[in-house]
């Protein structure tokens, strides 16, 4: 483990090119990402002071603060930043290492499960089937849900990338870690 | 994409085939109508939502994107969308995967655990974009079987179709056209709204982590569509008609106003312009109510 700086470029580099995160030393705090951002309108979340924080390493406090999942990756401050910092997909990042430290809400966990289960993460139910054949439609889409084989090469995904292991799966009952009985919410 | 590629992998996601099957059934029959075929996806799965399995790990994203592309080559087939996150989540992944190569590794690697592999010969379009594009603002005009002449539509495109603008490559995301064009041809009038180009609030896992700041922040998007004398909301992504539709109940329990507003997904909309009827588009079922005006 790095700075937070060098674990974004390290870990966001490994998708999108280590040239393409280093753009967070740019930031000249100009804050147009914060005057951009519908979701500072409404919360906490300051774009400008999370990018700050990130850069004089204040891994913790970023990684416990509620706002860092209140982006909803809109891309507005992307598009506009003057200084070309790739803030939506540094943000992605930052969440990508907050969750591999375990700071994952169990509503997040749980699209996951949803997706482990059936493929999909809205999964589909009787009442929808009847939804589909009234616009005449095959009651069940030939997705995941409906082939169990396909489903398997997902949920083989998830072993080998150990998303299963991130959010606490429980292979046997198919739910968290801790939910077996209800199966629901916490 | 050839020029005269006339059938479409058709991706269907999630939200589309089993929350708002009308969305899927006007985007056929609509295609259908201009002799262009879809091919369902046997075996796809979600996309994985860009913004949410994007932000939780893009290691598990990337495979679980790359497999929903391989299965379009393997049908030999570019693939059209209903929605932002299924267009936004492919397409990155598409681009990303033949931008860099040991990316492309890795991923294969995984895939290869099944049989399957990502080859880079497909590519990712959007149902807005075929019907704007491909089958071409003149032909749909001579179809055009119900004016729209009287109706105001609140144009929303949400985030993911037109940005980042360097993946999308639809022009500018501050002055965007395509939508504004398939309703003109329409006749429908589109007024100009304070929160436009704003984000529904529901996307990378926002409306999970706090739906009713995430309904507060749609209620606002509403509102300024109904100030500016709109009648009602057409955009072009799934999981935006999530929020902006069945949200409005959820409105009503948070807050204790129901609107009512009335909001459409682009092709049906369209598709009753083209003489479908509201049950064939599925609109006489979902939570909002679509008024005389709009379906005379
Ligand atoms: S707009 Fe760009 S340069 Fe300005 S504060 Fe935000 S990230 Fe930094
Ligand atoms: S991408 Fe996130 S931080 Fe940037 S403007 Fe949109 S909601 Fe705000």
């Amino acid at each position: 483990m790095g700075t937070l700086y060098e674990d974004i470029v390290a870990r966001g580099g490994e998708v999108f090119g280590e040239e393409h995160m280093e753009t967070l030393r740019e930031c000249v705090q100009c804050g147009k990402c914060t005057g951009s951002c519908p979701s500072g309108r409404n919360t906490a979340l300051r774009t400008r002071t999370l990018f700050q924080m990130a850069l004089v390493d204040l891994r913790e406090e970023i990684f416990n603060s509620p706002e860092l999942w209140f982006c909803t990756t809109c891309y507005t401050c992307y598009e506009r930043c003057p200084k070309g910092v790739k803030t939506t997909d540094i943000i992605r990042t930052i969440r990508n290492l907050a969750a591999r430290e375990g700071h994952m809400s169990v509503p997040h966990r749980m699209i996951g499960v949803y997706v482990l289960k059936t493929g999909h993460a809205v999964p589909i139910g009787p009442d929808q089937m009847k939804l589909r054949e009234a616009v005449g439609l095959e009651s069940q889409p030939p997705t995941t849900q409906k082939h169990k084989d396909q489903l398997e090469q997902v949920q083989t995904i998830f072993r080998e990338t150990g998303y299963d292991a991130m959010i606490d799966f429980n292979w046997d009952a198919m739910t968290l870690k801790g939910m077996e009985k209800k199966g629901g919410k916490k | 994409m050839t020029e005269d590629s006339k059938t479409y992998a058709y991706f269907l996601g999630c939200i589309t085939p089993n929350r708002f099957p009308g969305i899927e059934a006007s985007t056929k029959k609509i295609l259908k109508g201009f002799e262009i075929e879809t091919k369902e996806m046997v075996g796809a799965s979600c996309c994985p939502a860009p913004g949410v399995f994007g932000s939780f790990d893009m290691h598990t994203w990337l495979p679980i994107a790359a497999r929903n592309l391989a299965i379009a080559e393997e049908m030999d087939l570019d693939i059209v969308v209903s929605c932002n996150g299924c267009y936004g989540s492919l397409q990155e992944a598409d681009h990303l995967l033949k931008e860099h190569p040991k990316l492309r590794e890795e991923t294969n690697e995984i895939l290869g655990k099944f049989g399957r592999e990502f080859k880079g010969t497909t590519t990712v379009s959007h149902i807005i974009v075929v019907l704007h594009d491909v089958i071409g603002l003149d032909r749909i005009k001579e179809q055009i079987k119900k004016p729209m002449n009287d109706v105001n539509v609140a144009v929303h495109y949400g985030c993911h179709f037109l940005k980042p603008r360097e993946v999308r490559g639809h022009g500018s995301s501050e002055t965007p056209y395509i939508l504004e064009d398939l309703m003109k041809v329409t006749g429908a009038k589109i007024p100009e709204y304070k929160d436009k180009l704003m984000c529904c609030g529901a996307g990378g896992g926002n409306r999970t982590a706090d739906s009713v700041q995430s309904l507060e922040w749609m209620r606002q998007k509403l509102v300024s569509a109904i100030e500016s004398g709109c009648d009602c909301m057409v955009h072009p992504c799934a999981f935006c008609h999530l929020q902006l539709d069945r949200g409005q109940t959820e409105m009503e329990q948070a807050f204790g106003i129901f609107f009512n507003f009335p909001i459409l997904f682009a092709t049906q909309f369209m598709g009753l312009a083209l003489g479908l009827s509201q049950e064939e588009v599925g609109l006489d079922k979902q939570t909002t109510t679509i008024p005389e005006k709009i379906l005379k």
